[in-house]
């Protein structure tokens, strides 16, 4: 999968904005953290560990990044430390117990379409498999997980948590990032501050 | 802060510190009660502890798990449930709405769901009331209802709310900037707000007339204790009465006695609290003989049009609904019971992506494509009434929390004019967003917002309070929060609370003037 996505702020990066009042102190150290402790693999084995990994490259392909964002260790983070989002399912198992299980689904999902596990097949294959998944067209036993919800509510959910919430997600896009104590004057349409991304590149109007 | 020692028996032990507790803590201790009020998280200091970072600031929010099912399971956490003092008005996205009157009388006047035993007049001077105390930012003429008079000016209309201002115009409905608790001029130590669209992950410059930066401080200048990270368990009661409160707080239990004990945590919190405190003289729970505790839970329907704009919208900056429109809430021309409210939108990154993930199961180079889309979208979301069902309910689960306390379980099934109204709604927000230029249009599901779960009423058969929020069972019991509410209304819920919590700290110190001392203290 080498398809390149379109981006309409090319250059522009909100951390340029570390040393202006766009940033405050309380900004400057979570995002220092995130930046520089990584942490390492706690929650998820050896054996889990490509399969989260292949996982979140299909969820979110970076493969345009030199220096894509560590999604892995931080979903495996958030499981070790056991951070919740206030709300279970009736019908789903604690996330610890709800991420192995559909990590193992997906290996027999992965098995039963040819493949040794899922971390193994190709990128296009993983999408279809994931496809696939979202749209029940099940063929190995999920052992009780509802697999959509699993995919799209503690999956997808956590990676683009991870993915939008760092400065690369937010730079990509076009999101002016952290802001306070200076916000923003311009809240005109088509207007943008000197400390916003200026005007996008688009392919078709504007 | 005054600090009292736990066997000193107080006045009033207030369990939640938000938008109910916040506000009675204030008025009764000005009042002159002696006052301690329980809050199971923090106290922030925003312009210190505040983030401009979504993943961050989810510690604003109640991120243990609720127990969710039924045929439209609810989500909790950043959606409806804060976890500080000053509650979820800390992460709220200020819309400052009242009521429609005939709501208060939605039986006899509109003919569905019941009545509240409270009349309109004596709502709306308490709107008036803790409008001034919050600074709302309103327009000089709002087009619904009985005239009002916010305190301070109106904002400027962000990007994002003029396209629901065109589409409105287009569609030949009213529409109106939003009445917003961020203040648009420098009140006290708030400075004017900044635009920095932060507002649901907690403000870091304390514009946001939140309970935290309003009540709270009075609160405590009247001479109320503020006790945070503090988690109640349990209302004790002895001789029909309860006695105070049993708390965790720096890894112990601990038990404030008290001579009266208001519940104000809230929808899922004060019907598992009076739940998990039953015993042998109750044992179906506190304040539970006509079996209503954590029955008729309602939310807001919260559906939203989003579509893709030709000019840059830039919808982060301001506060995320600078516009509103009330149109179906006063037109009774439609196919469904009860009303909705809509607004502009402007929802921060990870917000919006997590809403295309879970609605539309995008993914792949599909969502960074579509998230690229960012700064040209713009979207309406409802605030839309749900009917009261007493099958909608909060109860315990099997499972304990940390502490040891049963989790809250909830069930949630929307009822077919939930349907209807969803339906018509998203119909016209797609209309009217088309019609102010967008394209693409894409709808999502959602709810937001809690109400009811322990609501008051007129008879002790189907309620659990009377209207001055004392408890039919247990007479020095009471309860002040947005689980009172008969009904949800098309708007969002913050005003209603705080306007009853005001009211009923008004009835408290009259209750209390009169000496009935089996009522509140005198």
């Amino acid at each position: 999968m080498s398809e390149t996505v379109h981006r309409p702020y090319p250059g522009w990066n909100v951390l340029e904005k570390w040393d202006s009042p766009s940033f405050n102190d309380a900004t400057r150290e979570v995002l220092r953290k995130r930046l520089q402790e990584v942490p390492a693999r706690r929650f998820f084995t050896a054996g889990e560990w490509p399969a989260v990994e292949a996982l979140c490259d299909t969820v979110l392909p970076q493969d345009d990044r030199a220096d894509p964002v560590p999604l892995a260790n931080w979903i495996d983070a958030t499981l070790h430390e056991g951070r919740g989002n206030g709300t279970r399912r009736a019908d789903m198992p604690a996330p610890p117990e709800a991420w192995r299980l559909g990590l193992a689904a997906l290996d027999a999902e992965a098995r039963a379409r040819g493949a040794a596990d899922f971390a193994l097949l190709g990128a296009d294959a993983r999408a279809a498999l994931l496809r696939d998944v979202d749209a029940g067209r099940l063929r190995a036993d999920w052992q009780g997980l509802p697999a959509r919800r699993f995919l799209r509510n503690l999956v997808m959910a956590e990676v683009v948590a991870i993915y939008y919430s760092h400065p690369a997600g937010q730079s990509e896009i076009g999101f002016g990032g952290p802001a306070s104590p200076r916000g923003y004057v311009r809240l005109q349409p088509g207007r943008a501050d000197p400390w916003e991304a200026p005007p996008g590149a688009w392919e078709d109007t504007p | 802060m005054r600090q009292f020692p736990d066997r000193e028996e107080v006045d009033f032990a207030i369990v939640g510190a938000g938008c109910g507790g916040g506000v009675l803590a204030a008025k009764l201790a000005e009042a002159g009660f002696s006052v301690v009020a329980f809050d199971a998280g923090p106290f922030w200091r925003p312009l210190s502890d505040f983030a401009s970072d979504e993943r961050e600031q989810e510690k604003l929010y109640w991120l243990d798990p609720r127990i969710s099912g039924g045929d439209d399971p609810l989500e909790f956490g950043q959606n409806n449930s804060g976890r500080a003092v000053g509650g979820s008005s800390v992460h709220f996205q200020m819309v400052a709405l009242r009521f429609r009157p005939d709501w208060f009388a939605a039986r006899s006047r509109l003919g569905y769901a019941v009545d509240w035993p409270v009349d309109w007049r004596t709502m709306w001077r308490y709107y008036d009331e803790v409008e001034r105390a919050c600074a709302i930012s309103g327009p000089a003429n709002y087009p619904w209802g009985p005239k009002r008079r916010y305190p301070y000016r109106a904002h400027e209309v962000n990007a994002a709310g003029q396209v629901l201002a065109r589409g409105a115009e287009a569609m030949g409905v009213p529409w109106a900037p939003t009445p917003l608790a961020t203040v648009s001029a420098p009140r006290g130590k708030s400075p004017p707000c900044v635009y920095r669209g932060m507002c649901k992950i907690g403000c870091s410059t304390n514009a946001k007339q939140s309970v935290l930066i309003t009540y709270i401080p009075r609160a405590l200048d009247a001479g109320a204790e503020i006790r945070d990270s503090a988690m109640v368990g349990r209302i004790e009661t002895e001789n029909g009465r309860a006695t105070g409160v049993e708390y965790h707080r720096d890894g112990q239990w601990r038990f404030q006695r008290a001579r009266n004990v208001v519940c104000a945590g809230y929808s899922i919190e004060t019907p598992r609290l009076l739940l998990n405190s039953a015993n042998g003289a109750h044992p179906h729970g506190l304040a539970n003989s006509s079996g209503t505790v954590g029955r008729y839970l309602m939310a807001h329907l919260n559906d939203a049009v989003w579509g893709v704009m030709d000019e840059e919208i830039r919808w982060y900056k301001g506060p995320p609904s600078m516009a509103c429109c009330e149109h179906w809430n006063y037109t009774d021309d439609k196919d469904f019971d009860g009303g909705y409210s809509f607004m502009s939108q402007g929802p921060l990154p990870t917000d919006f992506a997590r809403t295309l993930v879970t609605n539309e199961g995008v993914f792949g180079h599909d969502l960074r494509r579509q998230m690229t889309l960012y700064n040209r979208m713009a979207g309406l979301k409802m605030v839309g009434e749900t009917m009261p069902q007493a099958s909608n309910r909060v109860t315990l689960a099997e499972e304990r929390d940390d502490f040891g306390l049963p989790r809250a379980r909830v069930a949630f099934s929307h009822c077919d004019n939930d349907r209807r109204m969803q339906r018509h709604a998203r119909d016209f927000m797609g209309r009217m967003l088309k019609a102010a230029g967008g394209r693409d249009l894409l709808e999502t599901g959602a709810t937001a917002h809690l109400m009811g779960g322990c609501r008051m009423g007129d008879d002790p058969e189907t309620s659990v309070t009377d209207s001055d929020g004392r408890t039919w069972d247990i007479p020095n019991l009471w309860i002040c929060d947005g689980s009172l509410m008969p009904t949800a209304g098309g708007v969002n819920p913050s005003m209603t609370i705080m306007a009853n919590a005001a009211r009923i700290a008004d009835r408290i110190g009259a209750l209390a003037a009169q000496h009935e001392p089996e009522r509140a203290h005198g």
